[in-house]
């Protein structure tokens, strides 16, 4: 089972990642984008690295929820809300159970990542986060390590795409050749999920 | 419609000195008695460009009379950031309104709306309806 101390971790570990990936999200962000996708998520992460060990939410739900909340606000960029909504809405399907099993993280994940596909208009294919997103929530239902391999698989396909949401759709063909930095994040986050989940030892 | 309260509109862009500048620009359109209130959140806290929760939060607050806020976009992170706040419920005044609509001219629209008393409906009307007018 999977407890609040589980999912703090998790923002913990994605925090870590983004604050080590940084340089490289403002890069992949600078060939398609406003080179700012690396410095807005370490940004929106410290903050809710540090609300979340300040007000130490007492559920899973409630973990999520505030952390989405607080990306919306400090984030600036178009990530923040897209975040945010994927977090916020997650917690939310999580409800107020003390603890829940990977099935109803599964389930409640794919609920926020329809709310981003919604809020955002895309879809799988238009070289955004989704496309990491995507396959991730469906390869959550089978294991953790799975949906960290599929969201990074579903990043790296990313290259040959033309984007068509956001500021790199302006590009047009010239978006196409480069790793989309919305689904280079995504990977991040959900493989911090995967190692958070095998350092504490839940099942795979 | 005097002493009626009006609706407030909020102009949210990337740019602070956008959003200032359209704001003075539709205040100054729509002369001519009471203005509808309206607010700037442009760009982030620090001055820089992008889009900052906080600032609209407080922009939608400031103008709220109890007739609705109209709230008006440039692109991007503004359009997604007032969306997700309004998908929250609590972080924006009662019947506050995203408005599809152009940014100058749909400014202009609103505050000359609201200004001489339409409703949020009709405010946001007007400023939607400003994406027909052509220009050639």
């Amino acid at each position: 089972m999977l407890d609040a101390d589980f999912f703090r971790r998790w923002m913990a570990a994605t925090a870590t990642a983004v604050d080590r990936e940084a340089d490289r999200l403002t890069e992949l962000d600078s060939a398609i984008g406003d080179a700012d996708h690396g410095s807005n998520l370490q940004r929106g992460f410290t903050a809710v690295a540090a609300v979340l060990e300040k007000e130490a939410p007492a559920t899973p739900g409630a973990v999520l929820t505030l952390a989405g909340r607080q990306l919306i606000s400090t984030v600036g960029g178009a990530s923040g809300p897209l975040y945010g909504t994927l977090l916020r809405r997650t917690g939310k399907a999580l409800g107020e159970d003390a603890e829940v099993t990977r099935d109803q993280l599964a389930q409640a994940f794919a609920a926020g990542v329809a709310a981003v596909g919604q809020l955002g208009g895309a879809q799988a294919g238009d070289k955004t986060m989704l496309d990491a997103l995507l396959p991730a929530a469906e390869a959550l239902a089978s294991s953790f390590q799975g949906a960290a391999d599929a969201a990074r698989a579903g990043a790296e396909a990313t290259v040959p795409l033309q984007a068509r949401k956001g500021r790199a759709s302006y590009l047009g063909e010239r978006s196409i050749g480069h790793q989309d930095p919305g689904a280079t994040s995504a990977a991040l986050l959900v493989e911090a999920l995967a190692e958070t989940a095998r350092d504490g030892g839940a099942e795979a | 419609m005097s002493g009626a309260p009006q609706v407030g509109i909020v102009l949210v862009s990337h740019s602070g000195p956008v959003a200032e500048a359209v704001a003075e620009l539709a205040r100054g359109l729509a002369a001519g008695g009471v203005t509808a209130p309206v607010a700037a959140a442009g760009g982030l806290p620090n001055g820089g460009l992008g889009t900052s929760a906080e600032l609209i939060g407080r922009a939608a607050a400031s103008v709220d009379r109890g007739a609705g806020v109209a709230v008006l976009v440039d692109l991007g992170s503004a359009v997604l950031t007032v969306k997700a706040m309004l998908a929250e419920g609590d972080e924006l005044p009662e019947n506050t309104r995203l408005v599809d609509a152009p940014f100058v001219e749909g400014a202009v629209a609103a505050v000359v709306t609201a200004s001489s008393g339409g409703d949020i409906g009709a405010v946001e009307a007007a400023a939607s309806e400003a994406y027909g007018y052509r220009k050639t």
